[in-house]
């Protein structure tokens, strides 16, 4: 569904991505793992378009995306949850879900009326200011803001940044249970191994801009796999 | 009684002037953050196309003034596509040189005063150059509200009830509609909204021609008060400028609150000491305001409003 072809990016200040190969299948959820400025948020602006890269190819649903901006990606079928949330803060809750609705995905499909099934606290707080909320019910306000249109593909940078372990625990059943329902395909970033280790079906790990291993489904599980991976 | 009546209607008056000078130059500053130093040329475009669609082309007033509004939109959106997002220079470059010749002017504040100042020596000369020094004028029409020693023009009234509804419609379309959610989520985070699927350029284009076109209004509507030369458009400025300064940088509230504070200043002293020291007065009011709440009315009171979340 995804395929990244030796994508090469860097912009000004953000760290820089060397020769990446990298491919998602329909169904999948994939971490990827790495620490902090190895590349992992230049990784997901380049896969939603906001950052061009130098060299490579990005193909997305069998068609060459590399040159597309990244509002047409979107309206393609992908969703974007940015690092630190970045919701609209002075946008209620409700209209930053509405924001998702309106613009994401050119089809008239809404899943309005389920996204407050996973987030219920987002309902209570519907007509509040976004910036007002805590940092997790953000993170969740952004995931229901990508999911409303119904993506194919999630695209999740660093969900477990600065929020309390019970709600990534929390996050991480919401997402499980999103791949299950909807079929939602989900690519995340993460430092967090517990996290990837919860959530994921296959793992890459970045260092320096490159990927530099994989692991497999049965291996999340085998702590010796795991500890060479940490190895890396 | 007479002089109660003259302080009230002069209020109006300010009020609606500074209003419907600052509406379009609020918006494009509020949501794209560029100071159109052009904006009083926009509104000279709006006045001079309207008067000539009257005088020359012979269409009633309201249909003059109609055409004059669109002729100031469309003109706007040609601006944002050379001038403001650099497209149509970019394609051509792109074609002829291989690469892009001009980044976006969004949110650069000093860069895009000096590209829209000279923009603005351009028509001012060039409007100048193709129609000379002035046009005919139209008469004011409606004629005045009498009462006893008391008499004012009722287009000038009308003007009031208009900057009211310009307000209204403004905020109704940043609130409530899908553009003017785009529009704000754009400027409150612009690769979000994008990556959200929110078609940023559009945004930008739509939002210029918008701001044009409310100049256009302007122009339009002032039309038949004032002296159609080429230069006319650096009255509005002035006023325009004070009201986006003292307003801050919410758009509707900051635009109604200033109009609503320099309309009572300027009016005041207008009526003591005549229109000279009513403009000083607006100038001063600047200035302090700069020193004292330098983010304008609405930026204070966001601060507040933000310190007092943050101790709740």
């Amino acid at each position: 569904m995804l395929e990244l072809d030796g994508v090469t990016a860097a912009y000004d200040s953000t760290p820089i991505l060397r020769d990446v190969d990298l491919s998602v299948e329909e169904g999948e959820i994939v971490g990827v793992m790495g620490k902090n400025g190895v590349g992992k948020t230049t990784l997901m602006k380049t896969i939603i378009g906001l950052l061009e890269p130098s060299d490579g190819t990005i193909s997305y649903a069998g068609a060459d995306v590399t040159d597309a901006p990244a509002d047409e990606r979107a309206r393609a079928g992908m969703g974007y949850i940015p690092q630190g949330r970045d919701v609209f803060p002075k946008l209620t809750v409700e209209q930053n879900v509405r924001m998702g609705e309106t613009v994401n995905a050119d089809s008239e499909e809404t899943l309005y009326d389920d996204i407050y099934g996973y987030f219920p606290v987002l309902e209570e707080r519907a007509d509040q200011q976004a910036g007002t909320l805590s940092g997790g019910q953000q993170q969740m306000l952004a995931i229901a803001r990508a999911l409303v249109s119904n993506p194919d593909l999630l695209l999740l940078d660093e969900p477990s940044e600065g929020i309390q372990p019970s709600i990534v625990d929390q996050i991480s059943d919401d997402m499980q249970a999103i791949n299950e329902d909807l079929g939602t395909t989900i690519l995340f970033v993460e430092q967090n191994l517990g996290v990837i280790r919860e959530m994921a079906d296959r793992c890459y790990a970045m260092e320096r801009g490159e990927i530099v291993d994989e692991v497999g489904p049965q291996k999340l599980t085998d702590e010796e796999a795991i500890a060479d991976f940490l190895a890396v | 009684m007479v002089n109660g009546l003259n302080l009230l209607f002069q209020f109006l008056d300010s009020f609606a002037f500074i209003v419907l000078a600052a509406a379009g130059l609020a918006i494009i500053f509020g949501i794209m953050g560029v100071i159109n130093l052009a904006h009083g040329e926009f509104i000279m475009v709006g006045a001079y196309a309207t008067t000539l669609a009257n005088i020359r082309g012979g269409l009633p007033l309201p249909v003059a003034m109609l055409v004059g509004v669109a002729v100031t939109a469309v003109f706007g959106l040609v601006v944002e596509r050379v001038v403001i997002s650099g497209t149509v220079p970019n394609a051509l470059s792109q074609r002829f040189l291989g690469r892009k010749v001009i980044e976006p002017l969004y949110d650069r504040l000093a860069d895009s005063m000096v590209a829209t100042w000279g923009l603005s020596l351009i028509m001012v000369q060039g409007v100048r150059i193709v129609l000379g020094n002035s046009l005919d004028q139209i008469g004011t029409p409606l004629g005045n509200i009498a009462y006893s020693g008391f008499s004012y023009s009722t287009y000038r009234v009308l003007l009031s009830v208009v900057a009211l509804g310009v307000l209204a419609l403004t905020y109704y379309v940043f609130t409530r509609t899908e553009y003017g959610m785009r529009a704000r989520a754009t400027i409150q985070d612009e690769d979000t909204a994008r990556a959200l699927g929110v078609d940023t350029e559009r945004t930008y284009m739509t939002t210029f021609a918008i701001g044009s076109g409310l100049a256009g209004l302007t122009g339009a509507l002032y039309a038949p008060t004032i002296t159609m030369v080429p230069g006319l458009g650096s009255s509005f400025l002035v006023e325009a400028f004070v009201a986006v300064v003292v307003g801050g940088p919410s758009v509707v509230l900051g635009t109604t609150l200033a109009g609503g504070l320099l309309g009572a200043i300027n009016a005041a002293v207008t009526n003591l000491f005549g229109t000279f020291f009513g403009r000083i007065a607006l100038l001063v009011t600047a200035i302090v305001m700069i020193r004292f709440l330098p983010d304008g009315i609405t930026g204070f009171v966001e601060t507040v409003r933000e310190r007092r979340q943050e101790g709740a």
